[in-house]
């Protein structure tokens, strides 16, 4: 593999990190913590996202906000937000209370970041 | 009219600068505090973004905005810091009395021994920069696109063109692709994104939204709403070059084009304001030339993220409190002053007591380019305070650099912080 400059994207911080070596023996430069190494290797194998969105509540106009409890695969992300639009959550919610588990089989969980009585 | 009401310290904006002056005050002795909000609820514009990436720095946790301003909410509530809604301040003057007025109580006037301006700040809107075309439905800020998603529960078009890549604009164009709507294009007048590099890597290239840089949108087109924009390259007088004229059929343009700090009220107070950061004129202590009177957060000049907004508000209202207890050294033996030279914006504080109050003085300013292999340097006269060196800069992202107190103690001024490196725009 060739040299792959990256910005990391695990805090606003935005290291520019490079990735070189071949798979199995990859080394990363630039980083100025662990979460930097580890997102460069993943992001040059198989990138991942956490996913932060909204969703409908029953009967309430306000929306609830949710996350994603870990990083799923990029390519997911769209797919994610489908099966998440196809539900409705119920008052009451309570930050951090599950929505959706397991969501596409990913072992994330999608929780509410707010609460709504 | 009569003082209605006395208090300590008298907080205006319950946003992230003033929730965190309010908790670091009752943490360092301060029990009588009021903090005045106009809003219905506090957090600011926290309460519309939930996106995540704030707190790492504070908390050493990855959390949406939502759940960074609810952690200050609950602290709040915890200590029980009094707070007004729907409370809105109409004066402000020298003698640090307050005039507001909310629905319940009508109006008031609040005076205070020690005040500290937390107002945050307001977008630019088509307005601030002038995109010349009809005045149809569908030409909004980021921020009230955010607003309209996030807490109303409206999806504002079906077809976006962004007209400036500040931060808030980058996160919209990641939520408008979820939410189904198509981001047609991002419009970007500099040669370089005015986001962080981490907002254009996973915002935008992530979803292949394409980016005209050294690009304005020239002409905005529909009836009664919009139906398109015209976007033209600029030359290197940046004037739209006509040739390149470009049609994108679009039923929304959302401006992201920077904030402005809300400081009408320091002004009405004749608070002297600094020609460079057109925000107070501050010292190391973020005081303002009238003593007792604070400023902090995005009033004072526009962060990148809510963490330093946090911890530059927190150490604020540390020294606002030990203002307010007495210990604070409020005699003058003359301010060093702090310029920016070579390659750096304004820089805040703008001055710093000859006899610092601060064990250091951090240093806060924009690169006016893209740089590699950067050296900030602290300079008075000729010799160097501080150097720090960057594999890169950017105008996105604001740079800090911390001078060591005791090399400042007596030092006549100014003080000078520049950036050298390769410029890479």
């Amino acid at each position: 593999m060739e040299k792959q400059e990256l910005i990391c994207i695990m805090c606003p911080r935005s290291c520019r990190l490079t990735v070189s070596g071949s798979d199995g023996s990859l080394a990363v430069e630039g980083n100025m913590c662990p979460r930097g190494h580890e997102y460069a290797l993943s992001e040059a194998v198989h990138p991942m996202r956490i996913l932060t969105g909204i969703m409908r509540v029953e009967g309430i106009k306000e929306p609830l906000s949710i996350k994603t409890t870990k990083m799923i695969p990029k390519e997911l992300l769209l797919r994610a937000m489908d099966e998440i639009h196809k539900v409705k959550a119920k008052a009451p919610v309570k930050a951090g209370d599950i929505i959706i588990s397991d969501i596409l089989g990913t072992g994330a969980d999608v929780v509410a970041t707010k609460s709504i009585k | 009219m009569n003082i209605t009401k006395e208090t300590d310290l008298l907080i205006i904006g319950g946003g992230a600068a003033g929730m965190s002056t309010a908790v670091s005050a009752y943490e360092n002795g301060i029990r009588d505090i009021l903090i005045l909000e106009r809003n219905n609820s506090l957090g600011g514009v926290l309460r519309q973004c939930i996106h995540n990436g704030f707190g790492l720095h504070r908390f050493k946790e990855d959390l949406t905005g939502v759940e960074f301003a609810q952690r200050y909410i609950d602290k709040i509530k915890e200590y029980k810091i009094p707070y007004m809604l729907e409370c809105f301040v109409i004066d402000l003057s020298d003698d640090k009395v307050v005039t507001c007025v909310n629905p319940s109580e009508g109006l008031m006037k609040i005076k205070a021994k020690a005040i500290i301006l937390a107002m945050g700040c307001r977008e630019r809107t088509r307005n601030n920069i002038l995109i010349p075309g009809v005045r149809g439905a569908g030409i909004l800020t980021a921020g009230t696109a955010q607003r309209y998603l996030n807490l109303e529960g409206y999806i504002p078009g079906r077809s976006v063109v962004i007209v400036g890549s500040g931060d808030i604009g980058l996160i919209m164009a990641r939520q408008f692709v979820l939410e189904g709507v198509e981001v047609k294009a991002v419009v970007e007048i500099m040669p370089y994104s005015g986001g962080l590099p981490r907002n254009m890597k996973q915002c935008i290239e992530d979803f292949g939204i394409p980016v005209y840089y050294n690009s304005s949108v020239t002409k905005i087109s529909g009836r009664e709403r919009v139906n398109s924009v015209e976007v033209c390259r600029l030359d290197e007088n940046r004037r739209p070059i006509p040739e390149t004229a470009m049609k994108i059929d679009c039923d929304t343009v959302m401006i992201s084009a920077g904030l402005i700090p809300e400081n009408e009220l320091t002004e009405q107070a004749g608070i002297e304001m600094s020609s460079s950061t057109k925000g107070a004129a501050v010292d190391e202590c973020n005081m303002t030339s009238v003593p007792g009177i604070f400023s902090c957060g995005n009033v004072l000049h526009v962060h990148d993220l809510v963490d330093f907004v946090a911890e530059e508000a927190e150490e604020t209202a540390e020294y606002a409190a030990s203002y307010i207890l007495g210990n604070m050294d409020v005699s003058y033996s003359g301010t060093i002053e702090v310029l920016n030279g070579e390659g750096a914006g304004p820089v805040v504080p703008c001055r710093i007591n000859r006899n610092i109050r601060a064990e250091s003085a951090n240093l806060m300013f924009r690169p006016r380019n893209k740089y590699r292999d950067a050296v900030i340097t602290v300079k008075l006269g000729s010799r160097i305070l501080a150097e720090q060196k960057s594999i890169a800069l950017t105008p996105g992202e604001m740079c800090r650099i911390s001078v060591a107190g005791d090399k400042l103690s007596g030092a006549a001024g100014p003080l000078v912080v520049s950036v050298t490196g390769t410029i890479n725009n």
